[in-house]
């Protein structure tokens, strides 16, 4: 592997999951518990697709095989998305819809925070303006998991019930593979030591204000998003997504 | 997600509605500064893009126009709409295929935004960014936003996020009006 075909590989990594969880987020448009929830997960999906866009446009550039963004995001199957699992999981309740946002992003957060200051110029031009809205998210996830944590008996179930469902989904945010080290060893990639600790300090701090325990570290994880192996719900997210390019290919009017 | 490229088509119709310039070479940096601080935000119609701090630079010879503008967020709608609305404004003024030029660094930032760019979204009915955006904390205390409407500094936060990627929704506990904050990033 070239430490350009990595950097292809983990520039799909960062749009997909973006891509996924934006669209994941935008199903909840006219559903969402309250009209004030209803802008915050719009807006936060809007940010996401718009960054998912940048590191599309760039990977494009790089593949250079003549699809550009969006034959990226409407024309590869499941098994070529290398977006992490936890973002392909279900909405279900607005606990499990909570907590998914907020183990993706303190992930986000300290990602792109390395990536700021990535050797290569476009990742870290791009990442700068993305950690101000990944910022913004992360602020407003961590203030719903303390809310529902310390808040009713309801509410604190609903939100340890869901940070136990997602736990088997953290490992792969702070697992390295070949290609995370090799990101970091060529000073794009965030440190995948720096970023575990990271990751964990805050959950956990942020888990002991909500009242909620977390999981084990070395518990057992479901893998392989970042190689394309998926859960079953990535499927059905691509069935929606796709069907109207697919359907009507190449029109730019619909 | 594709570039608009200006066609002839558009030159030919911006020249039907709006009588061009038959002299664009005349116009000079400043003057073109002065049209581009006509063109209004249009998510936000009360300020331009040159008060907003999204126009970055731009370059002129007197026949070649290249203007550098920055998205607000990654996301924003309207970063398409706002680029045509510029190059539009400055094919009315004769100048012929001026380059728009979308930079990511460095990002915006509502440090950006002009003094008097706050005091017309305050008179539209927006707070104004609070506080200097490097020095906001990750998970530290809100700012005190005054309402735009009476001026009272009791109001609270209904949600991170309002009608745009930009703002967020506060209420005025006062005046009891719902108003919009332009978030400080």
């Amino acid at each position: 592997m070239t430490q350009q075909e990595a950097l292809q590989e983990y520039l799909l990594r960062l749009a997909d999951s973006d891509m996924i969880l934006g669209q994941r987020l935008s199903e909840l448009t006219g559903k969402a518990p309250a009209v004030e929830e209803e802008l915050a997960v719009m807006n936060v999906a809007l940010d996401l697709v718009g960054q998912a866009r940048n590191w599309y446009e760039y990977a494009a550039e790089l593949i250079d095989d003549g699809r550009d963004a969006d034959k990226l995001v409407f024309l590869r199957d499941a098994h070529n998305y290398r977006n992490l699992l936890m973002v392909e999981q279900p909405n279900d309740d607005y606990a499990v819809t909570t907590a998914r946002q907020f183990f993706f992003d303190v992930w986000h957060y300290f990602t792109l925070k390395s990536l700021v200051n990535a050797s290569d110029e476009r990742v870290a031009t791009i990442a700068a303006k993305a950690v101000k809205e990944a910022t913004y998210h992360l602020r407003r996830s961590s203030e719903w998991v303390k809310r529902m944590g310390d808040g009713t008996e309801e509410s604190h179930r609903r939100i340890q019930d869901a940070f136990n469902l997602l736990w088997r989904f953290t490992g792969e945010l702070v697992t390295p593979d070949d290609v995370d080290q090799a990101m970091f060893k060529a000073g794009i990639g965030p440190d995948p030591e720096q970023l575990k600790q990271d990751w964990f300090g805050m959950v956990r701090e942020v888990a002991a204000q909500a009242t909620l325990t977390v999981g084990e570290e070395d518990a057992w994880m479901y893998m392989g998003g970042k190689r394309g192996e998926h859960t079953e719900h990535l499927g059905h997210i691509l069935a929606v997504m796709q069907f109207l390019p697919r359907a009507y290919p190449d029109a730019t009017t619909w | 997600m594709t570039e608009h490229e200006p066609s002839s088509v558009d030159v030919l119709i911006a020249s039907d509605r709006v009588p061009a310039n038959a002299r664009p070479e005349l116009l000079t940096e400043d003057a073109i500064w002065a049209l581009l601080d006509k063109v209004l935000d249009p998510e936000v119609p009360a300020v331009s893009v040159v008060e907003l701090g999204i126009v970055r630079d731009l370059s002129w010879d007197g026949t070649h126009l290249s203007i550098d503008v920055t998205p607000t967020y990654s996301g924003c709608p309207a970063t398409e709409l706002i680029e045509e609305l510029i190059a539009e404004a400055m094919r009315a003024a004769g100048i012929r295929d001026p380059q728009i030029n979308r930079v990511l660094t460095p990002a915006w930032t509502t440090d950006w935004i002009t003094e008097e760019g706050r005091e017309k979204l305050r008179a539209f009915g927006i707070a104004p960014p609070e506080g200097s955006a490097s020095k906001m904390s990750l998970l530290g205390a809100d700012e005190v936003i005054a309402c735009p409407l009476c001026g009272s500094t009791h109001t609270e936060r209904l949600s991170e996020f309002g009608s745009t990627a930009c703002k967020a929704l506060y209420r005025c506990l006062d005046c009891r009006e719902p108003f919009d904050y332009f978030k400080c990033i």
